[in-house]
């Protein structure tokens, strides 16, 4: 099968006080469609950054220099115009961040939130919109959507935005879905129940998932192959499974052994 | 029985939010009880909102308390006037959070932690720079950087530094406030380990508030699991991990997320309905163990094995204790 | 922009620590040369009375900022002392101490001169006080908001559980992290200041003469502005040089000490 995406190496240079400094150096990898791939890593490692590239959204607050290419359904999304770009974000590629307030508009209801997008992505009638909508709320699990949908965010707990914050990234049934620490900011109960919506939505309406976490256990239940990013570089890559039951890089072997468990075992330390 | 006195006694501790904008009084701490023994670590985890931190905060009190006592060295700490308090401060300590906003940004390392030896007069004027290159070394830090800012620093080695601060009177009991959530998971394993030789160098007593309950399980002696202000269950950590006994604690040990992947798959395709916990608030009638506490006068507790303890509070409808 | 104010300051600075020193004449002498135009000797003229323009707006230019020095410092150590004490201590005293100030920063400026100079008479102590006064509430306000807030950072509460005293925590841990914002709006103030105290001594409300300042210098050449235009033109290009000077400066230290982040 070939790739939906297929990004060859990958550079990302931001320039700080004047001095360039390059965050990712040269990263290549693909996901298939359908797909779920995991990039984990220590802040400061670029998976961040390589999923803001895939979006091209410059990091907030600086400019950065892309290089390489993003291959994506035929075209090289990094040669695109910011015009051609808008088509493609919300729409085929969507994305979830780590801290759902900051991603909502406080004065518009989310119900409002998600027809606009479904109006400048699809043109469907006010109506049709509202209705799908109410539809996607039920779809991420929001009880009664149809009242709830005329809620503003901070009527909404943490967990419930995340919600609405998927609702809004599936609303055009993108191919690709990438979550950036979404579960980073939630409690641990809530986190599981995140997971678990992102695991069904991704079943049902067949979207690649592209999951960047620093959480071992968040990557190991939720995709099929995973990137180990240190440096803005990829160090290890492969098969989940293979790849937690016999790292081969010295880096991936230090974080596994770092990891806590819930059995007091440190099998490292 | 042979068991050291505690050094620290919690007993019905309470913290009471004033009523705000029409919104009725809050109890983010109510009825909280423990003990923790010289040398040992009492975690304590919950989720946000739980009352965990207000309950470290209290205890310190840095929270106004609105009832219960909080014995340190037999000195009940809620009825001390101001300046004992303050002579108090010497045995106990905090280590908060967020290493980047809990060291002042004008100070140099030196500075901060002459500061608490200066306050407490634990050491002769002229020896407190020796005193401070001693603290450094503790923690793991070269004594050369003392003149160094915070801000020249990463995250583990502020941390350090503020363990350093905390440990630099010599304190019996130290609150860890979420110590190592802000950092990454090597740095997280350096600074669990820092902590836990350091405890068993100085015979620390240590309060470990966490949400991580991976981390806390690596750390605890004994773990206390708060939801909704009251701790639900309170045993040796073994106990608690292996053999939860209230449906809240298991509810929140499933949802943690282990990293071993047939495991953890496994785990997240198991169908869950969310109990709900905010079922038998009721105060009177039979407790989900068959005691009716208002008629026998006792507390809401139940030693289900030796010092394994659980709340009868907060369990859903229809779940009942395990028998044998 | 901060070293352009900086060297604009240096020349206020000379012009009141040298004052008479530098001054090319007695600014109190006068000669039958009056109302000249400007010449190799008096380089802007002479006034009414036949007194050196140039000495007496040195002189003068002494009088006004030297008021203008020592009330904002009075405002600022006020202010310093009840925004900390409102903003730290917070609750009623917070409420109590904001009231208050608002009762003076109510009044309009000049009411409150002019009452309390018709009250106690205008002498340059009564000048500073009423200035100070004045100002006090302003800064107060930009003391008590950045007060309120880094009281509650991480850093403070983790002095107080070491064991660090309140007034040592406002002082050594609150009041450093507060200072940018007080730096700029003390150099706003002193432009302000600038204008209220020649604007009271243009009123007649300022120190008595024969000490010259530059509102009563303003003053005393409005009738002969036709005549010898520099008599107004001198004093009013000082004004506004001196209050230029701290607008500069606080609009650089903006710049410099990025107030507004953290």
């Amino acid at each position: 099968m070939s790739p939906l995406l297929e990004v060859r190496d990958l550079t990302a240079q931001f320039a700080r006080d004047g001095v360039p400094a390059t965050v990712v150096k040269g990263i290549s990898f693909d996901i298939a469609p359908g797909e779920s791939v995991g990039f984990v890593g220590e802040s400061g490692c670029g998976k961040s950054v390589t999923a803001r590239a895939i979006m091209r959204l410059a990091p907030e607050g600086s400019s950065v220099a892309w290089g390489g290419r993003i291959g994506f359904r035929g075209q090289d999304l990094l040669t695109l115009s910011e015009r051609e770009m808008r088509d493609i974000r919300g729409r085929r590629i969507a994305m979830v961040f780590q801290d759902p307030m900051a991603s909502l508009n406080p004065v518009m209801s989310v119900g409002a939130q998600i027809d606009d997008i479904l109006r400048r992505h699809t043109g469907l009638s006010r109506k049709a919109a509202r209705q799908r909508t109410i539809e996607l709320l039920g779809l991420v699990g929001i009880r009664d959507p149809a009242i709830r949908a005329d809620d503003f965010p901070h009527q909404f707990s943490g967990g419930m935005r995340q919600r609405v914050l998927i609702a809004i990234a599936v609303s055009c049934q993108p191919d690709l879905l990438i979550a950036d620490e979404p579960t980073t900011a939630l409690d641990v109960t809530v986190q599981a129940q995140i997971l678990r919506l992102l695991n069904r939505l991704r079943r049902e309406l067949g979207m690649a998932l592209m999951l960047i976490t620093h959480d071992f256990g968040v990557i190991a239940g939720m995709v099929e192959r995973v990137n180990v990013m240190h440096g803005g570089e990829i160090v290890e890559a492969g098969p989940i499974d293979q790849l937690f039951a016999a790292p081969t890089h010295p880096y991936t072997r230090a974080l596994l052994a770092a990891v806590p468990r819930l059995d007091g075992a440190r099998p490292g330390g | 029985m042979s068991a050291p006195p505690p050094l620290l006694e919690v007993r019905d501790l309470g913290v009471t939010f004033p009523a705000r904008r029409g919104r009725p009084p809050v109890r983010a701490v109510d009825g909280v009880s423990f003990d923790i023994a010289p040398g040992q670590t009492l975690g304590l985890v919950g989720e946000s909102g739980s009352g965990k931190t207000t309950t470290g905060r209290a205890i310190l009190q840095l929270q106004p308390v609105s009832a219960g006592t909080v014995r340190l060295l037999g000195r009940d700490l809620t009825s001390l006037p101001a300046a004992e308090l303050r002579a108090m401060r010497r045995h106990m300590q905090f280590v908060l959070q967020n290493p980047y906003s809990s060291l002042h940004p004008r100070m140099t390392v030196a500075q901060i932690l002459a500061e608490p030896l200066r306050i407490h007069a634990t050491v002769p004027r002229a020896a407190v720079d020796e005193r401070v290159a001693e603290l450094m070394t503790l923690v793991g830090l070269d004594p050369a950087m003392t003149r160094r800012y915070p801000h020249e620093f990463s995250g583990g080695q502020r941390q350090r530094i503020v363990i350093a601060r905390a440990l630099a009177v010599n304190p019996d009991f130290v609150v860890c406030d979420e110590p190592v959530s802000a950092l990454d998971v090597r740095t997280q394993a350096q600074i669990v380990d820092l902590l836990q030789s350091l405890q068993a160098k100085l015979r620390l007593s240590l309060l470990f508030i966490a949400h991580d309950l991976a981390v806390v399980r690596a750390v605890a002696h004994r773990v206390a699991v708060m939801y909704g202000g009251r701790i639900v269950e309170l045993g040796d950590a073994a106990q608690v991990y292996d053999t939860p006994a209230h449906p809240y604690t298991r509810n929140l040990l499933d949802a943690v997320p282990v990293p071993d992947p047939a495991r953890q798959r496994a785990r997240l395709a198991e169908a869950t309905v969310d109990p709900d916990f905010r079922g038998r608030e009721a105060d009177t009638g039979a407790c989900v163990f068959g005691i009716d506490h208002a008629a026998t006068g006792t507390a809401p507790w139940h030693e289900i094995a030796p010092g394994h303890f659980v709340s009868c509070r907060f369990w859903p409808r229809g779940v009942t204790p395990a028998r044998g | 922009m901060v070293a352009i104010g900086a060297a604009m300051l240096a020349l206020l600075l000379l012009v009141v620590v040298a004052g008479p020193s530098i001054a090319p004449f007695n600014a109190a002498k006068t000669s039958a040369n009056s109302l000249a135009g400007p010449d190799a000797t008096h380089w802007l003229g002479t006034d009414s009375i036949g007194r050196d323009l140039l000495s007496r707006l040195i002189v003068g230019g002494r009088g006004t900022l030297t008021i203008t020095f020592v009330a904002v410092a009075l405002a600022l150590a006020a202010g310093l002392v009840l925004g900390l004490v409102s903003g730290y201590v917070g609750g009623k005293v917070d409420l109590v101490i904001m009231r208050l100030l608002d009762v003076v920063f109510a009044f309009p400026v000049f009411l409150l001169a002019i009452a309390v100079v018709a009250a106690l008479g205008p002498t340059i102590r009564n000048l500073i006080i009423t200035i100070a006064i004045v100002y006090t509430p302003t800064l107060a306000r930009v003391v008590r908001g950045p007060v309120l807030s880094v009281k509650r950072w991480d850093h403070v509460e983790a002095a107080r559980s070491v064991g660090v005293g309140e007034f040592r925590i406002a002082v050594v841990h609150v009041l450093p992290l507060v200072i940018s914002p007080i730096l700029v709006q003390t150099s706003l103030t002193l432009a302000n200041t600038i204008f209220t105290v020649t604007a009271l001594s243009f009123l007649g409300l300022g120190p008595p003469p024969p000490d010259p300042n530059w509102g009563s210098m303003l003053a005393e050449a409005r009738q002969f502005m036709e005549l010898a235009p520099l008599t107004v033109i001198g004093p009013a290009v000082a004004i506004v040089f001196a209050s230029l000077t701290f607008i500069v400066l606080a609009n650089g230290l903006r710049e410099v000490l990025d107030v507004g982040n953290r």
